[in-house]
């Protein structure tokens, strides 16, 4: 388990000043695609982190939302990684990225139907059961809904974990990305989530574009502060416990004091909570 | 809608989607580009931004990853630019782009420890040497140690043969021009050769001594037949 406390995406350019001065900093997440290599710097930072501070393995490659099988290649060097790192957490996110052989690179929407639900949850199992270990499902940052989709995106959650046996990871960032994007909101959305299924909070930043019509869109970026707006949303997620929390920045890499502040804020919280 | 049909968009610039799914096509593109742009630094500087992006453009159409682990994406690219025609007038791009290629290719290798000073004495003709999972050799016929390493700017460093290793002493890769008869050398031990052929198939001018010591610097040698 992670401890209830901050956490950040691990940046290799941020290695040393990890290591001189942690700050707030409990524990790390990677993208396990990064460290999917057969040695070099990138295998040994992490050897070296992960004698220091609890990892959490984060997938973006898995396409536990894609229509065919999982891919036994990639599931494979996962099983690696996590048999090596023994993370404290290993989380995924409810999306496709590959599709016959190809991968997009990006995390892609699905509709919530009956039949996709009943994919996801097997799909879930089956990685579950392949590594081992009990996955938590990340809700997406959407753009679009789906004319077919005929479940509320908590309901879904909800019910995936309750045929799976998985947990969630709930981004802040991503409701309320959603939530302008789709129109809803947040505050009900966070009202209707299982937070009591959910394990580790991701607080990350997004960027505001006007699409053709005039309407302002979300971009989930990643690149950018934690917008006051997701801070208000997980105070009021906080009112529920601690949980340990990831600052994600992933574009535009800051300096690590400007990362370290982020952090602190979301600590200051947790204390408070 | 079936992701079959939305795959198919998503590599398609005038293929119709649902308004907002055009934001994933943006950054499925954008995503791709900035990989192929971390990848290949210095062919980008010497062909421009603009020209760089074009071509980009249409490799990764043609070639999209087939893995979700990007770090090597861009296999392709070198073969790629060969037959791309408004690149011919660069005709040492596409061993350019396989230098870069080979560099990531080195900086992810596996790690195993160099031979020791006392096992590499021992080795005689007969024996073949283990080459270290992250020598990568490039064999051209143009300079292009020298032109990566001006990197566009001021005139080439001189060089005298055109075939390049690339050795990895601890994390971080670096290309070496090879003396004339180096790479030919380097080639037979790769295909696990006795040192002593691999000699044979040189120049009489060959520099045996300057390239064994240029791979011992560089760990290039490991420990094991």
């Amino acid at each position: 388990m992670l401890p209830p406390r901050p956490g950040v995406g691990f940046k290799p350019q941020h290695f040393q000043d990890l290591l001189d001065e942690p700050g707030p900093v409990a524990w790390l997440e990677i993208h396990a695609e990064n460290y999917m290599g057969a040695g070099g710097r990138p295998l040994a930072q992490l050897r070296h982190l992960a004698e220091r501070f609890p990892i959490s393995v984060h997938g973006v490659g898995l396409s536990i939302g894609g229509e065919a099988g999982l891919d036994p290649d990639h599931l494979a060097r996962l099983k690696a990684l996590c048999d090596w790192v023994q993370p404290a957490s290993f989380s995924e996110h409810l999306a496709w990225s590959s599709h016959a052989g190809v991968w997009f690179n990006d995390l892609l929407p699905l509709p919530y139907t009956g039949e996709t639900l009943i994919r996801v949850a097997a799909h879930i199992s089956h990685a579950q059961d392949l590594l081992g270990r009990r996955m938590l499902l990340e809700n997406p940052s959407s753009y679009m809904t789906f004319p077919e989709s005929d479940w509320p995106e908590v309901e879904f959650l909800r019910e995936i974990c309750r045929r799976a046996g998985c947990g969630l990871l709930l981004d802040v960032n991503n409701v309320q990305v959603s939530a302008t994007n789709l129109g809803f909101d947040a505050m009900a959305y966070l009202a209707a989530y299982p937070i009591d299924l959910a394990e580790e909070i991701h607080l990350g930043g997004h960027r505001a574009e006007v699409d053709a019509d005039g309407a302002t869109v979300l971009v989930d970026s990643h690149g950018a502060p934690v917008a006051e707006r997701v801070w208000q949303l997980y105070a009021d997620v906080l009112r529920h416990g601690p949980r340990p929390t990831l600052i994600e920045w992933d574009n535009d890499v800051p300096e690590w004091a400007t990362l370290c502040a982020e952090a602190d804020r979301a600590g200051g919280m947790l204390e408070g909570s | 809608m079936k992701q079959t049909k939305l795959a198919a968009a998503l590599l398609d610039p005038d293929s119709p989607l649902p308004a907002r799914f055009a934001i994933h096509r943006n950054t499925v593109f954008h995503s791709l580009m900035a990989a192929l742009e971390a990848g290949f630094p210095v062919t980008r500087r010497l062909v421009g931004a603009d020209f760089f992006a074009e071509t980009a453009r249409i490799f990764l159409r043609q070639h999209p990853p087939r893995s979700p682990v990007l770090m090597l994406y861009g296999v392709d690219f070198p073969s790629f630019l060969q037959g791309f025609a408004p690149a011919q007038s660069l005709p040492y791009l596409p061993d350019l782009a396989a230098l870069e290629q080979a560099l990531r290719e080195s900086y992810h290798a596996a790690d195993l420890p160099a031979i020791t000073a006392e096992a590499f004495a021992k080795l005689t003709p007969v024996q073949s040497l283990r080459l270290s999972p992250a020598l990568r050799l490039v064999r051209s016929d143009w300079p292009i140690w020298a032109i990566w390493t001006a990197k566009g700017e001021g005139p080439l460093p001189p060089v005298d043969g055109t075939d390049v290793v690339i050795l990895r002493p601890g994390f971080d890769p670096l290309p070496h021009p090879l003396p004339c008869g180096g790479g030919v050398f380097l080639a037979s031990l790769l295909e696990g050769q006795s040192l002593g052929q691999a000699l044979s198939d040189t120049p009489t001018t060959f520099n045996l001594t300057a390239v064994l010591t240029l791979l011992l610097r560089g760990n290039g040698v490991v420990c094991g037949a």
